[in-house]
């Protein structure tokens, strides 16, 4: 794999991996023999997935992905791919949730802690996304379909709900 | 004619202007959006807090009567201002939209019925649309879509298709805030009347910032703005229409203010503005937005309207100069004002825009809430810079400048030698879906051209994924089944 660690060019949002993951998303097709498939958008922005599965067993054997959207997405997206593959529906859920509570942690420290022991691996790229509030929703949605798709347990009360 | 050293001047009074963003100069090239207030406008705003501010109508004391006279002398100021000699026909709403859903609350609630037809141009603000939209739904009237030429100017034979349906309402933008078209609002006007009795409601909250506005001469029937993209406060606005359809229209908000008498079982409504302004109104809205009015006046119109033209033609020879920038609508400044949309080599807009924030320089990117345009011409927005009195040259230079960082981060794709300059003019249109800006030819698409933007819209169509494509080393592209359509022409 590629070392991208000096490769972070002049901004923290738009690091070398994002750039190569936009330029070239990794499984940027939809699955024919897909057993679970969920669309996803944002409707201000107009990034918009098509989010295919293939599960056996519990297992994500195969993933792939259509629709389009900036590069945050993208890239998002890309990554997504990567790293659900071969993972258990419930490894991918925590990943999801994990990488959630990552981009929240300006908004949301106490939750963002519950995520530190998982190893988020390239999603730490899109850690300049966190000072770009707009954009969050943007490096979330393939992962907020993919909960969706792989059905999400009741969402546990999150502190935004309290009043 | 065009004094451009008065526009420096105006400049100064902006004191938003002053600041700096990551240590540049603040470019504020958003205005379509909403435009900034010059301290003329504030000042008056917080006098009148100060020194005059009470509610209006029922105190029996001066400071209420003080602040009365003053609201009145508002709406005054605007109906001089939009050419208006029957002032009781101008009612403050808080903006466009609530005008716009005034009319189709009364006027269009009485005056529609099941089969109706409701003509309007599919490059409407949602604003303009979706009233009209949901109005036809509640009714089970028929809208009459009025398409666009490629240029982003309406389609008049597409307008008189729309009208041969003999539609009641005929509801469109003076001015688009995706493309900055100047809509031959004379010419429609001229030709629905001729088709038969219309009404005419016309979206006026771009072209007020920019063009002189006399409602004697536009001709239509009703009118609608916003305060706050003429250097006025948010939250004010207003609707013109012509008095015996304000007359005979319902009420549309109930309360106080409204009303001439209440009984147990029934009301009857006050006249003309008062019927339309229920409650405590923007007060100190009306105050400034009258102040906004004298603001334009005394730089003169005619002189707005120059500048912009200046900083227009300005703006399209920077953008031709920029690689990889195309600019949609027409390039012929008479036809256009305020707004300059484009894209930039096929990037997201939103991307765009984020790099040109860090510049400082403010645009807007995305739908410009006009979604189902931007699905006719097959993109998921544009990133759009729009000017106003107190841009100048400077501002666009850096526009200009700042779209060389983007182009830095995000460098050409590995095919772009093939196609970098065509894949932007054309989109390719599958079924019925037109998908974007793509690849230009199967040439292109026989390197290795996987991660183009081109083939990953392409992917969208594909009912099943080619085990090369997935390799990344994609068969070429069948396009002999996809219309290619220049964009452009």
């Amino acid at each position: 794999m590629t070392d991208y660690s000096d490769s972070f060019i002049n901004d923290d949002l738009y690091r070398q991996i994002i750039i190569d993951h936009y330029n070239r998303p990794h499984n940027h097709c939809r699955l024919p023999h897909a057993s679970h498939s969920l669309e996803g958008e944002n409707a201000s922005c107009g990034d918009h997935i098509e989010l295919d599965l293939l599960i056996e067993n519990g297992i994500i054997k195969d993933v792939g992905f259509g629709g389009e959207g900036c590069s945050i997405f993208t890239a998002s997206a890309s990554i997504l791919t990567d790293m659900i593959k071969g993972k258990t529906v419930s490894e991918a859920a925590e990943l999801a949730k994990a990488f959630k509570a990552r981009l929240s942690a300006h908004t949301n420290p106490k939750i963002a802690q519950t995520a530190e022991d998982i190893d988020l691996g390239e999603l730490e790229a899109l850690d300049g996304v966190r000072d770009y509030p707009v954009r969050i929703k943007c490096a979330l949605l393939s992962w907020e379909t993919l909960l969706q798709t792989i059905g999400p347990e009741p969402e546990e009360a999150e502190d935004e709900s309290e009043i | 004619m065009y004094d451009e050293e008065l526009f420096a001047k105006i400049r100064e009074d902006f004191p938003v202007l002053k600041q700096k963003v990551n240590g540049r100069p603040l470019t504020y090239l958003d205005s379509a959006a909403s435009a900034q207030q010059p301290e003329p406008v504030i000042e008056e705003v917080c006098s009148f807090l100060r020194t005059s501010y009470a509610n209006i109508h029922r105190g029996l004391y001066d400071l209420s009567e003080n602040s009365t006279r003053l609201y009145d002398e508002a709406r005054q100021t605007v109906a001089d201002f939009i050419g208006v000699r029957d002032t009781p026909t101008v009612i403050f709403t808080r903006n466009t939209t609530e005008s716009l859903n005034l009319i189709a609350y009364t006027y269009g609630e009485a005056n529609i019925e099941e089969g109706d037809s409701i003509a309007l141009p599919v490059l409407e603000h949602h604003s303009n649309l979706v009233v009209w939209q949901q109005l036809a739904l509640r009714k089970k009237a028929i809208l009459r879509w009025i398409e666009i030429k490629p240029d982003g100017t309406l389609d008049l034979d597409s307008l008189d298709k729309a009208l041969s349906f003999k539609p009641k309402i005929l509801a469109f933008a003076w001015v688009s805030n995706v493309f900055g078209t100047i809509n031959p609002v004379q010419e429609i006007v001229r030709r629905a009347r001729a088709s038969g009795p219309v009404t005419i409601v016309l979206d006026g909250a771009q072209g007020v910032p920019h063009l002189k506005t006399d409602l004697k001469e536009l001709g239509v029937d009703f009118f609608a703005f916003s305060g706050h993209k003429m250097l006025g406060p948010t939250g004010i606005g207003c609707l013109w229409g012509r008095r015996r359809l304000l007359e005979k229209m319902p009420a549309f908000l109930f309360g106080g203010s409204m009303i001439s008498s209440v009984k147990r079982e029934k009301s009857s409504w006050d006249v003309l503005p008062n019927k339309f302004e229920a409650g405590t109104p923007n007060i100190s809205g009306a105050i400034g937005l009258a102040a906004a009015c004298r603001y334009l006046s005394k730089i003169g119109m005619d002189q707005v309207r120059a500048h912009d033209q200046a900083l227009m033609s300005y703006a399209i020879d920077r953008l031709n100069d920029v690689e990889g920038a195309e600019i949609l609508g027409p390039l012929d400044v008479t036809e256009r004002c305020g707004a300059l949309s484009f894209y930039f080599k096929g990037l997201h807009p939103h991307d765009i825009a984020t790099v040109l924030a860090k510049e400082g320089v403010c645009v807007r990117a995305g739908h410009h809430c006009c979604q189902p345009l931007m699905r006719d011409i097959g993109m998921k927005g544009t990133t759009r810079a729009s000017f106003y009195v107190y841009n100048n040259f400077e501002d666009i230079d850096r526009l200009a400048e700042a779209l060389g960082q983007v182009g830095k981060i995000f460098p050409e794709s590995p095919c772009s030698p093939g196609c970098a300059g065509n894949r932007l003019k054309v989109m390719v249109q599958s079924g019925h879906h037109l998908l974007g800006p793509v690849c230009c030819s199967s040439g292109c698409c026989q390197n290795d051209c996987s991660d183009m933007p081109s083939s990953r819209a392409l992917g969208n169509t594909m009912d099943s994924c080619s085990p090369t494509l997935r390799a990344g080393r994609p068969e070429p592209i069948d396009l002999t089944n996809i219309k290619i359509t220049p964009l452009n022409k």
